[in-house]
Order: C-alpha cells, then structure tokens, then sequence
C-alpha cells in the first residue's frame, strides 16, 4: 500500500495526467455498465416511444403498426373538429376539476386528525392508507355494485329517506360524478400517506413556541401546519393531476366511456380509437395531445406555484 | 378532554366512511342473492360457497399466481436495476452523471398512458403478447425507483467507499456488500411500492392477454362481471375480496417502511 503511495509521488506529471485519464475512462465504462439495464429499459420504452408515437400522429397508421400514408397534420385536423374528441376533452377536464381539490383536502382533513397525539391512531392510520392497497379493478367492481340502480347501497338509502332513486352510472348528469367518487376514494390511501409523512416532519418545537405566545389550534394549522406543508401540499397536487389525466380502469368497468360520451376520458378514448376502431394514427395524435397537457401542466405548477411555497 | 372527544368523533366517522366499500364487499361476499337483492348490510349466515363458486366461474386461482409471478418478478428486477443506476450516479465519479440523472428523472413526465400504443406494437413485434415476458419488462426500471434509491445512497458516508476502495474492493463488490445491505429500509419501500402498483395493474395486461394463461387477476375480475351478469354480486364480490387480500395484507405489514420510503421521496425531492 505505501509502496503504492510513494510510487504514485515518484511518477512525473504527465504520466499523472495519463493516469488520472486512464482512471476516468474506466470509471465511465463502469457507470455505464451499472446504468446500462435502466438506460435499456428507459430508452426504450418511454423514450423512444415518445418519439414513435409523434411520428404515428403524422401518419395513417393501422392496428399492427404500419404506416400506410403520409397525413400531415389532418390527424390533429381531424381531432380538433370532432365533437366526440371535444366531448372528451370537456370530460377529462371536469373530471380533474372534480377529484383534484376534493382529493387534497379530504386527504389534508385525515391527515390532521391523526397527527394527533391520541390512543389507537396506528390503526386509524392503517385504515386510512387502506385505499392504497385497492386496485382500480377491484375498487371499480365494488362501487359498480354500491352505485347499482336497484340493489346498490346508495340507492337504497335515497329511497329509504323518500327520494327517487337515481341512475348513478346510466345518467350522463351523474355517471362523471360517479366516477369522481369511486377515484377521490381510491386515491384518498397515497395522498393521505404523503401529506401525514409532510406533517410529521414539521418540528414540534414551532407548536410548542407558538402555544407559549398563545396560538390557537386554528392560528396553528393556517399558520405554522399549512404553510409549512406547502412543499408536500405542491408535490401533491401535481401527481393527483398527472394522475387524474391517466385514469382508466374505473372507466372501462364502471361506465365504459358512456353515455353518450360523458365520462369517456382521454385515455379511455385513446384506448378506443386504437384498439376498438383501428385508428393509430389519430390516437397517437390524442397520446400527444396527453403528453402535451402534461408536460404543460407540470411546468405551469413548477413556475407558478412553487414561488409561492414555503421551504424550511 | 372536549378536543380528544371531538378527535374520537372524526376519526371514527372517517373510519367508517372510508373504509365502508371494503368491508360491504366483504360483507356482500357472504351473503346470498336474495340478501344482496333486498339490500341487506350483513348476512344472516357465514358460508364459503361463493368462494367456492369464484375459484370454479372462472380459473381464479390461476389469475392470482399470474399476477403473483408478474408482481413479484417486477418487483426484483426494479429493486436490481434501479439501485444499480442510482449507485452509478452517486457512487462513481464519471463525466455526465448530472446529465443521466436529469434525463432519467425526466421521464416522470413521459405518461405510460401516451406511450402505451407504440409500445403494444413493440410487444406485438417481438411476439410477447400472452407471455409473462411482455407483462413485465417494461416495467423494470422506473424513474421513481432510481430516484428514491439516489436519495438514499446520497445518505450514505463517501468515506465509507474511499476505505472500501484503498482495501481493493470493486465497485461491484461494494454495491453488493454495502451499498444494498446498508439501504434495507428503502430497499423494502421501493419493493413494496413495486409489488403493489405491479399488481394493481390494469391497462397493460388488459392489452396484452387474450387467453388464460397470462391473464392477470385485475383483468380476471373484469371477466367476472360479464360471465355472472351482474346477477350474481356476491360471486364476484368474493372475487374482489379475494385480489384485495394479497394487496392489503402487504400493506398493513409494511405500512411504516413504505410511507418513509414515499415521504422521503416526495419531501426531499
């Protein structure tokens, strides 16, 4: 080991220099080869994908991936006069507006009450984050059941306190509310996870000064809990939106896509355009227009909001 | 006293409410048609024929190891290859690391819900439809996955390598019998996190399983549906509680690794 030290100090600089190269050069090929799986994987399907599906939008393209003519920008064309796409694009839109804010704040809600300091919270905590562990599948067949015209729960207590019953999944007024409910429910598990790990990491002593100048419990959550939170609060907000943008599986078993159209979601309306019509070519110009909208809304939220959020 | 009184109050009306779907669809999967039909909220008696009827109406069983195998053959190969490029980033000194971490970051703004039609047709090329193989390999590696295991090799000591290093020790080595075992906590975050969304996964296998063989239980559950039509809810009730059960016994037992495993995540990021 010494020799190795004392050889090192004998060298003169250039061959230094060829040994730090050499040694740099090594070091790449082995980052590489550790990074090697994920850049496979990565690159391959999500990258370039991206990139595939731009291309199809430009393209008429059948259900085994051929292109078969040049389209220019008449997919986009196409999409941008056909009421059913604006249909679906109104939906999406209100589907976000309807689970996004309910979703933070009943989650925020949970989240509070136990952060408390009371007897038997690991349990509650427990069936609070439960939600997590449903998948869309099963959490969709449950509430398809609970929103069932004659045999569903909530039918039955309306009509048990004297209302109609209503067509909670037949209805266009009411199927897109019904398929907020059933996503605010299941989305309720991980924002509530998220929000509770942000409380916790709220240090104790900012509670303990602000209760010696004589705050209040409301004082201390608008003062010291929510700004704090902000961060988490932020970080929040942009996934419930990434994910209320991708929402399927409670679509395609609850309502799939209908009535008339009113809870066809955009991905649940590329999945159609691709798989039940044949068109590729137009649903990669609606996978783009996704893709777009997400990226949008991401930058939007890191330049607007994150200003106005507080770090400790 | 009074504000504990009215915490009791919140906390057990929250509980009721959200954790009501669950435990009716339990409760439904005991009950008998005539119970469902009339409405009931509990069944008179405790029988397991629906049960029976679940795993007989459609291959049940055989969905459930199929989503078990896919579920837990992603699981291992995030836990592998997410930790290995992590550690590349964080542990060996190489021109354009920041650049490899941005751009793998920067995939969680590519949705998979816009890259799933390009990537069908990628499957479909290499004649992976129906096989475990198309079911999971997309999902190796996620940006999520290699973010939170940089989070965490970012905590460990840099002194810890350079002793390694002066004892001879490759990079390889010292990821294996350092680097993995000194990350357990996060390692059972991510795995758990892996497993969960793995299982709970809908469009893909939905895409990619025409027959039995592969299908997977989310997909199992949708068959259901259609072949009781609708009349008989406890069958397929039964079923539900059946893919809930692997899915929420993991995460009552892991509950505590995986909420430090997402804060760390989402909080330090």
């Amino acid at each position: 080991m010494t020799d190795q030290i004392a050889a090192k100090q004998l060298m003169d600089p250039a061959s230094r220099d060829k040994e730090k190269r050499k040694k740099a050069r090594k070091n790449f090929w082995t980052a590489m080869l550790f990074m090697l799986p994920a850049i496979a994987i990565i690159g391959f399907f999500l990258f370039y994908p991206m990139f595939k599906t731009l291309y199809f939008s430009f393209f008429v393209v059948n259900s085994r991936g051929d292109t078969i003519s040049f389209a220019g920008l008449s997919n986009y064309l196409y999409l941008w006069e056909s009421s059913s796409f604006r249909t679906s694009m109104k939906a999406t839109f209100l589907f976000a507006l309807y689970t996004v804010p309910t979703t933070i704040i009943v989650s925020l809600f949970l989240a509070v009450i136990t952060n408390e300091k009371v007897r038997g919270i690991p349990f509650f905590r427990v069936a609070f984050s439960s939600t997590l562990g449903v998948s869309v599948a099963a959490g969709a067949t449950i509430w398809l059941i609970l929103l069932h015209p004659s045999v569903g729960v909530f039918n039955n207590l309306l009509a048990g306190i004297g209302f109609d019953r209503i067509g909670w999944l037949t209805s266009s007024t009411w199927a897109l509310i019904s398929v907020s409910i059933t996503t605010i429910w299941m989305n309720l598990g991980f924002n509530f996870i998220i929000l509770l790990g942000g409380l916790q990491n709220i240090s104790e002593e900012l509670y303990e000064s602000a209760r010696v100048d004589g705050a209040g419990y409301w004082t201390q959550l608008f003062k010291i809990t929510i700004p704090l939170l902000s961060p988490t609060l932020f970080f929040v907000s942009v996934v419930t939106i990434i994910n209320s943008f991708q929402s399927f599986g409670q679509v395609d078993i609850l309502t799939g896509g209908g009535p008339n159209n009113s809870t066809n979601l955009i991905v649940y309306s590329i999945y159609r355009e691709a798989f039940e019509s044949g068109f590729f070519g137009t649903a990669s110009a609606q996978a783009m227009i996704l893709f777009a909208l997400v990226l949008i809304l991401t930058i939007i939220q890191f330049k607007f909001v994150e200003k106005k959020v507080h770090y400790q | 006293m009074m504000r504990k009184v009215i915490i009791y109050i919140l906390l057990i009306i929250s509980a009721f409410l959200i954790t009501f779907p669950v435990l009716y669809a339990v409760s439904a999967s005991f009950m008998t048609t005539q119970e469902i039909n009339r409405g009931a909220l509990l069944p008179s008696s405790i029988s397991f024929d629906n049960y029976v009827r679940a795993f007989t109406s459609v291959p049940l069983f055989h969905f459930l190891m199929n989503s078990f195998i896919v579920a837990f053959g992603v699981m291992v190969a995030q836990l592998i290859i997410c930790s290995l490029a992590a550690y590349a980033i964080v542990f060996i000194p190489f021109k354009g690391a920041k650049v490899m971490f941005f751009l793998f970051v920067s995939t969680l703004l590519i949705p998979w819900e816009a890259a799933f039609l390009t990537n069908y047709i990628t499957i479909l090329d290499f004649g992976w439809v129906d096989t475990y193989t198309g079911l999971m390999v997309p999902f190796f590696a996620t940006a999520f996955g290699i973010f939170l295991m940089r989070q965490q090799f970012m905590t460990l000591p840099k002194e810890l390598w350079e002793s390694a290093q002066m004892e001879g020790c490759s990079h390889f080595r010292f990821f294996l019998s350092f680097a993995m075992p000194l990350s357990k906590p996060i390692l059972s975050a991510l795995g758990i996190f892996a497993f969960l969304t793995t299982w709970n996964m809908y469009l893909w296998p939905l895409l990619l399983t025409n027959n039995d063989d592969v299908r997977t239980v989310q997909i199992g559950l949708k068959m259901m549906i259609s072949a009781e039509t609708g009349t008989n809810w406890n069958v397929v009730m039964a079923g539900v509680v059946m893919v809930l059960l692997p899915t929420l016994i993991l995460l009552v037992l892991g509950l505590s690794h995986l909420k430090r495993g997402l804060t760390q995540g989402a909080i330090k990021g």
